[in-house]
């Protein structure tokens, strides 16, 4: 017996050749027609300049240089209120399809950028190691249909975050670059063992991903020229390819505002708004609104003090959006308790950021939560049917 | 006093074990059989690929022919050596204080802060050149290994100095004795800040580094109690560094000398004294040797098998060399299960493919991004668990990458060509502010050099060997017929099966 025979006997696993097929022909046990578009605020956003306590007289006191000030404060109740630079999200808060869950975290939070985001992506207690992100999780326990191009799309960086683990999940800074690289993977041949059969995999998501997606589609809606804008646009080219996505996922950099944060953090987050409105549109334009989820989260707020740089340091509990045609606009969670910080001076959290990850498990996909995170966590009622 | 007797005796039990183990299992039972079968051409082709970087059809040569133990004999009698490349200046210059950015303004900080980047990407260009040129190359394999077993990250260390002697300690008894590595960690300052140990103290402990020592250095979940944790934390207390001189410190005011009791044994512990009973549980042999399975043999590590070498590994008193070698003669190494069963690591296909090829290198500046943009930045792992490594070092955008890295690699020629003509360059990695550090990209992508006809010379009259150097099993897609010289070398590294080890 030579090598390839001895190797071919290894109850070898085949990789079935691919045949286009077209999307939505197949249904899962969920409700993955309908998208999720993840924003990760990387760096860690500042909870209270974005979603300000406006009328709570602790705020101006621990913030004396970076308070928003009152009469700039976009009102959306009579304690809280949005950065003047949010303004362009106020039509979608004011026509009712814009959630704010404010105090959003969990417990012992850890103050690294590293570890805490780690603990974001895999879903995992503070005190807990795990390897999977939970959305990769999400779709072993409940498989996007086999027809999809990719059960998900990082646009952007090659950081797969709450993605990594998961084989049906690509990364891409454009279509165009992906569709270049894609000629690279040609799955074909024998797998004969375990981490064979696992490359041969990844490259036949690849090849699948790449025989289903175009980035030609042109748009009405004009997308801000900046890098978020871009992955903004990237995004919708995803969705109008019609390929089968599930999820997206795109970041917006540079929420680290240590020093020198007033302008910084006015410019972070007009380009956030400028850019969700912008996927909007463009998801309106497709048809897509109604089916689509954007959720936002960041590892970590900031802390209520500014520190002597005109900034402001790591931080716990933070304010997130929620943003769809089928979301129930208004605020959600608990206002922060300025009154109540801990030892390090910063925010109790009031809403479990699992508890967010379950409302999209459940409420928006209709999947079951617990195998993906592990436990049960309680869910927000912010999906209308 | 408990750490005295505690080390001693280990140490003594140790000594006396390995002459025994020398002496008497040198053969030991599983691979009897095969004690005196020389090895064949794929065989050494195996043990040299999985313990070194990459090997050429000499090295092959000069291996196949003798016995399981003597190749691995010669190959250990390599190791143990400091490293050949020079450190980078700064690593001898006086220490950079912890709270050197104290009182900075904020533009004096962002100085300062651009400073400790630049030595920190100079620390992992050492590395990656000392892993290019050594010839010692298991040496830096098992320094990897523990840098991925006693993790440390610069991004939480911040500081350059400490992650070098980190790594000068890990090298230093990289094949030496598990214990005394253990021990050398625990006080070593880098690890000292990395797992909070300074801020453990007597009153107000920091469990973290009491924690992972049980659950990632020695025993592994499900062999501690939190109870433990909590005493052992306790021992721990007044573990510290100085600040300024960035030595470990132990303070005895923050110590708690209470009574303890961590795994059954009750008394005034001290640290030393629980990492002394950590190395007792028979439970710590078989987690190094699991690791050690996984870096070396298969995925799936035999428990049987796992346990024979923990056995060495105990009766050794810990010595690293007698474990290895039972691992490396035994039948389940040289098994056709574990051929091409592993995944190479980013640093393993990079600087593998370097050293396979021969390939002349300027300035390693694309490399050390290359192993990063695929998942493996030096001295910043993850998180304190490290490369989770194995099927999670491929995804589909580190798979392109992989392949987009070695595509560009032997289209050096052509890139020199772009390069004259003003054509850009995709640099993985890159950050914005980075438009000096394209340049030397540029530069030192320019500067590398295959001499493809010197590499193929090696193979004249015998053709049939290249692939079987080139990979560890057949390719997954055998390269059109006729198809040879550097058009084959290109279908090989491009193959699936190039990814594996």
């Amino acid at each position: 017996m030579n090598r390839r025979d001895f190797l071919n006997s290894l109850g070898a696993a085949a990789v079935t050749a691919l045949a286009p097929r077209p999307a939505f022909a197949q249904r899962s046990g969920a409700r993955y027609d309908r998208l999720l578009v993840l924003v990760e605020l990387k760096g860690g956003n500042d909870g209270l300049n974005t979603v300000v306590p406006y009328a709570d007289p602790a705020y101006p006191g621990l913030r004396p240089r970076l308070a928003v000030a009152r009469d700039q404060v976009l009102q959306l109740d009579p304690q809280a209120g949005f950065h003047p630079a949010l303004e362009p999200l106020m039509a979608s808060w004011k026509s009712r399809e814009l959630a704010v869950v404010q105090g959003v975290g969990y417990k012992d939070a850890n103050l690294s950028h590293f570890r805490s985001i780690d603990i974001w992506d895999t879903a995992s207690n503070s005190n807990e190691y795990l390897t999977d992100g939970w959305l990769a999780r999400a779709f072993a326990a409940t498989p996007a249909p086999a027809t999809f191009a990719a059960d998900a799309v990082v646009v952007g960086g090659a950081e797969m975050g709450p993605l990594r683990g998961g084989a049906r999940a690509i990364a891409l800074a454009s279509p165009e670059q992906f569709l270049r690289q894609a000629r690279y993977a040609a799955p074909a041949g024998q797998a004969r063992n375990a981490a064979l059969h696992h490359i041969l995999r990844v490259e036949e998501n690849i090849a699948q991903a790449a025989a289903r997606l175009n980035g030609n589609r042109s748009f009405a809606t004009e997308f801000p020229t900046h890098p978020f804008g871009n992955a903004v646009r990237t995004a919708s080219q995803l969705v109008a390819g019609d390929a089968g996505i599930a999820a997206i996922k795109v970041a917006l950099g540079g929420f680290d505002t240590h020093s020198g944060q007033p302008g910084r953090h006015a410019q972070l987050l007009k380009a956030l708004a400028e850019g969700l409105v912008a996927l909007k549109a463009a998801l309106v334009e497709l048809g897509r609104w109604d089916s689509t989820l954007v959720m936002t989260y960041s590892e970590f707020g900031r802390r209520p003090r500014e520190n002597l740089s005109n900034g402001t340091d790591h931080g716990t509990a933070s304010a997130h959006f929620l943003l769809g045609g089928r979301v129930k606009g208004g605020l959600y969670g608990i206002p922060p308790a300025l009154s109540r910080l801990d030892g390090n001076g910063n925010l109790p959290f009031a809403v479990d950021f699992r508890d967010l990850y379950a409302t999209v498990l459940e409420r928006w996909w209709g999947a079951n939560s617990t195998r993906a995170l592990k436990a049960r966590f309680a869910t927000l009622d912010v999906v209308r049917a | 006093m408990s750490f005295t007797r505690s080390s001693f005796s280990w140490r003594l039990g140790g000594s006396i074990t390995v002459l025994a183990l020398l002496g008497v299992l040198g053969g030991s039972v599983s691979s009897l059989a095969h004690a005196a079968a020389p090895l064949g051409f794929d065989d050494a082709r195996h043990l040299l690929n999985r313990t070194s970087f990459a090997a050429g059809p000499a090295d092959i040569e000069a291996f196949a022919g003798l016995s399981r133990e003597e190749a691995v004999d010669r190959l250990l009698s390599l190791t143990g050596r400091p490293a050949v490349t020079p450190p980078p200046a700064w690593a001898a210059e006086p220490f950079e204080s912890l709270r050197r950015f104290r009182g900075m303004g904020p533009e004096e900080r962002k100085l300062a802060q651009r400073e400790m980047f630049r030595k920190a990407f100079e620390l992992r260009s050492w590395w990656l050149t000392e892993m290019l040129v050594t010839p010692a190359p298991l040496t830096e394999k098992m320094t990897l290994f523990w840098h991925n077993h006693f993790v440390s990250s610069q991004q939480k260390v911040r500081s350059p100095q400490l992650m070098y002697l980190q790594n000068v300690l890990l090298r230093r008894h990289a094949l030496g004795n598990f214990g005394d590595l253990l021990h050398g960690i625990a006080r070593d300052p880098a690890m000292v800040i990395y797992l909070d140990s300074a801020s453990n103290r007597k009153g107000q402990p920091n469990e973290n580094f009491a924690r992972e020592v049980m659950e990632l250095f020695t025993l592994g979940e499900g062999h501690y109690t939190e109870r433990d944790v909590k005493e052992a934390a306790r021992a721990f207390t007044g573990w510290g560094i100085d600040p300024d001189r960035g030595e470990f410190v132990f303070r005895p005011r923050a110590h708690d000398d209470g009574v303890k009791t961590v795994l059954g044994r009750t008394g005034n512990l001290d640290g030393n004294a629980v990492l002394g009973i950590l190395l007792a549980q028979p439970q710590t042999a078989e987690l190094v040797a699991t690791k050690l399975w996984r870096e070396f043999v298969s995925p799936d590590p035999d428990p049987g098998e796992v346990r024979r070498v923990a056995g060495v590994l105990r009766k050794s008193g810990y010595e690293i060399r007698p474990a290895l070698r039972a691992l490396l003669t035994s039948d389940a190494f040289y098994a056709p299960d574990s051929r091409a069963a592993l995944i190479k690591s980013p640093v393993e296909l990079v600087v593998g493919t370097l050293r396979q090829f021969s390939f002349q290198t300027g300035e390693p500046l694309p490399f050390v991004l290359g192993v990063a943009a695929l998942g493996q930045n030096l001295f910043a792992p993850p998180n304190v668990r490290g490369w989770p490594g194995g099927e999670m070092w491929i995804n589909s955008t580190t798979l392109l990458a992989r392949k987009a890295f070695l595509d560009r690699l032997f289209r050096v020629e052509e890139m020199r060509a772009m390069a004259a003509g003003g054509g850009g360059v995709e640099a993985p990695g890159m950050d914005a502010r980075a438009a000096e550090r394209r340049q030397r990209y540029m530069q030192a992508m320019l500067d590398v050099q295959f001499d493809g006809g010197k590499w193929l010379s090696q193979f004249d009259g015998r053709p049939q060997l290249l692939p079987r150097v080139v990979l560890a099993s057949e390719p997954v897609t055998e390269p059109p017929p006729g198809v040879q010289g550097m058009e084959l070398i290109w279908h090989l590294v491009l193959d699936p099966a190039y990814q594996l080890k």
